[in-house]
């Protein structure tokens, strides 16, 4: 049982096992969930209630499969005429008739009309079949897409031919080895209105449009896959421009790189509270507080930091518009419209109550997949609170999160709080998710309301523990010195009285400086002047010396010369220096 | 007076090959037109084995079907046609009980 010997042999095995084969659906997402498409060869239910996006997705099937690989398909409405179909799916970009035109698709609409049609005797669906066979046939499909084959039951007398009948079409769409797609419209136990899973077997997805508070969201589910794992969970699904996208990121595998890399808040003394760095690259930032205590200009500086390094940000504005935001900006200083120009800077901005979270979560998915950017801004993220939807908000910022994460994308969310709680535990949901976590809240003191900011957390780097004081000024955020009074950190006038105050001392004391300087110096100047005073008298003395010395050897030469003058005259030739000498 | 007047009826029978159904459809069609609108119809008897194509074109999904082309409205007919009172309904050669 211990033996890890057969562990390595077992280890190609696992690899080289057979898959089954699936035929891609060039689906945003819906590959990811099934794990490479849906079976290929197979018939494949897809279900749901009525505007779910059935026949979109199957058409969208058949389109990517015709255009992407190359797989030609048969369309097979039972509902919708081929022209309508054509206009219905004009606006997706999808356009049926050059398709058409290049026997990539055929469009059949099967026109059941119960009124004349009368009943007399067996039949079968043998006609059905002839007809898709040749529409196979014409073009070599690969693909096949019958919506909604029910509407038979309701076209066609005697429901115990057609189902017989039904289950002879599956297993000959098998035989033919098309991968086919079956919609079918959700019953009210059964998943369809005749029990279509009962026949189709391998693969049945369902698909839901559920309206909560007010706002729709589509899901997606696969029932059952026969053959192959895949996802089970239900993944909320768009339908937009682009056609379905699926959001399969509920993995939330936590194997995401991460960088030590640091990049700066934009404020470089909140830096200084971040270990001096500010925050690491691709972690998720939260900052909450209550209203108007500054969170959309700490993001705006976040952005605008970003911006002037040449990255990209995007920004999802869901209180105010992109031209609010960058008037109210500026009015602290800080000029984004240059970035937009630029094409740095993006701006998404919607109401929460747009669309569901799901839908707004894939909105932000694709733009970002879109615009690639480095660093994404929400604000605020609680707008999305409506009701009692905190699990799903926080279900959907994990995931926004773990996106996030996974692309080394840095992410700042801005989150209101509701005044009156703590401030912590209000958002205790979501803290695990959050990697560095500033704080930003009123303190009163004084009758006053001032701005106040402390790191809550930081994860994986030293940070202050302070609680600092920040203005909005005209030049952005500034953080002040931590003036520390009698009953704690002072804010506001009371930092402005004890700034003052301190300001007092330092002038009373630099004036006693000036004093003693001043003092110092009428002293240097005095003694310099008795100096020059003694200096002069002493050059007097000197000069006089120095005369009087001169006139004292003068005269010697003059007397010694005399002596040899005179010597000279007398004829002696003592020694002249004896007699001079003697002559002293 | 018109209603009096034999109309002249245009009938298309679909089947798909040489089944038991197709056979038994076809026999059923010529008796039921000899015996009603003797010489007053056209029927076409047409495999689809053998033109796929019309399938489409004409509607078909179930087989056998007798389309009454003429007179209008259309009709169709889907099954072996062994319930005659239930043909002649279709062919508005009677009217529903």
């Amino acid at each position: 049982m211990t033996n890890p010997k057969p562990k390595p042999k077992s280890r190609p095995t696992v690899k080289s096992r057979p898959q089954l084969p699936k035929a891609p659906t060039g689906i945003q997402g819906l590959d990811e969930i099934t794990g490479g498409g849906l079976p290929k060869g197979r018939p494949t239910l897809v279900c749901g209630g009525a505007g779910c996006g059935k026949t979109l997705l199957a058409m969208e099937f058949l389109v990517r499969g015709a255009t992407q690989y190359n797989e030609p398909g048969v369309f097979m409405a039972f509902e919708e005429s081929a022209k309508d179909l054509t206009q219905n799916v004009a606006s997706l970009g999808f356009d049926l008739d050059d398709l058409v035109a290049r026997k990539k698709m055929v469009l059949d609409f099967v026109y059941i009309e119960r009124s004349e049609i009368e009943e007399s005797g067996e039949y079968d669906l043998e006609g059905l079949f002839i007809r898709l066979g040749h529409a196979i046939d014409a073009i070599g499909a690969k693909r096949v897409v019958l919506d909604t084959i029910e509407s038979l039951f309701s076209g066609l007398p005697n429901p115990l031919i057609l189902r017989a009948e039904l289950r002879r079409l599956f297993r000959w769409l098998k035989d033919k080895g098309v991968t086919a797609i079956i919609t079918g419209e959700r019953g009210d136990k059964t998943l369809t209105r005749q029990g279509l899973e009962e026949y189709v077997s391998d693969c049945v997805i369902v698909l839901d449009h559920r309206v909560s508070e007010q706002t729709s969201s589509r899901r997606m589910r696969v029932v059952k896959y026969r053959g192959s794992t895949h996802g089970t969970n239900e993944y909320p699904f768009l339908i937009d421009e682009d056609g379905i996208s699926v959001l399969p990121v509920t993995s939330l595998s936590l194997q995401q790189e991460s960088s030590t890399q640091r990049i700066p808040t934009g404020i470089a003394r909140l830096d200084a509270m971040l270990g001096g760095k500010g925050y690491y690259r691709g972690s998720s930032v939260l900052v909450s507080g209550t209203a108007g205590t500054g969170k959309s200009s700490l993001a705006a500086h976040f952005a605008d930091a970003a911006c002037r390094r040449g990255e990209r940000v995007m920004y999802f504005a869901f209180e105010e518009s992109p031209c609010q935001i960058m008037r109210n900006m500026r009015s602290i200083g800080i000029d984004l419209e240059p970035w937009v120009n630029k094409g740095l800077l993006r701006f998404q901005a919607s109401r929460p109550t747009l669309s569901g979270l799901e839908m707004h979560l894939t909105r932000m998915h694709k733009a970002v997949n879109a615009f690639k950017p480095r660093v994404v801004v929400v604000d605020p993220l609680n707008s999305f609170v409506i009701g009692n939807n905190e699990i799903d908000v926080k279900a959907m910022l994990m995931r926004l999160v773990d996106f996030l994460k996974t692309s080394q994308i840095t992410g700042l969310f801005t989150s209101l709080t509701r005044g009156g709680v703590a401030l912590e535990q209000s958002e205790v949901g979501i803290s695990s998710l959050i990697d560095t976590w500033l704080l930003v809240k009123d303190i009163e003191i004084g009758n006053e309301r001032n701005r106040g900011i402390y790191v809550l957390k930081s994860r994986g780097m030293a940070h202050s523990n302070q609680i600092r004081e920040f203005l909005l000024t005209d030049h952005g955020v500034e953080l002040r010195d931590v003036y520390v009074g009698a009953s704690g950190v002072l804010t506001g006038s009371a930092r402005l009285s004890q700034e003052a105050q301190e300001k007092a001392e330092v002038l009373v004391r630099e004036q006693e400086v000036e004093l003693r300087r001043i003092e110092l110096e009428r002293k240097r100047t005095t003694l310099e002047a008795h100096i020059a005073v003694l200096r002069a008298e002493f050059a007097v003395q000197e000069i006089a010396s120095v005369k009087i010395i001169g006139q004292e050897k003068a005269q010697k030469v003059q007397q010694a010369q005399e002596r040899v003058d005179m010597g000279q005259i007398r004829k002696v030739d003592a020694k002249p220096s004896q007699s001079k000498r003697g002559a002293k | 007076m018109k209603t009096m007047q034999a109309e002249h009826y245009v009938l298309r029978l679909y089947v798909a090959g040489q089944s038991p159904k197709s056979v038994l459809a076809i026999a059923n069609i010529k008796r039921i037109c000899e015996e009603n609108m003797h010489g007053h119809y056209e029927l076409e008897v047409i495999d689809l084995y053998q033109q796929p194509q019309l399938a489409q074109g004409e509607q078909i999904i179930a087989v056998p079907t007798l389309i009454k082309r003429l007179p209008l409205p259309l009709r169709r007919i889907i099954g072996d046609m062994s319930d005659t009172e239930r043909v002649l309904v279709g062919l508005d050669l009677r009217s529903k009980a």
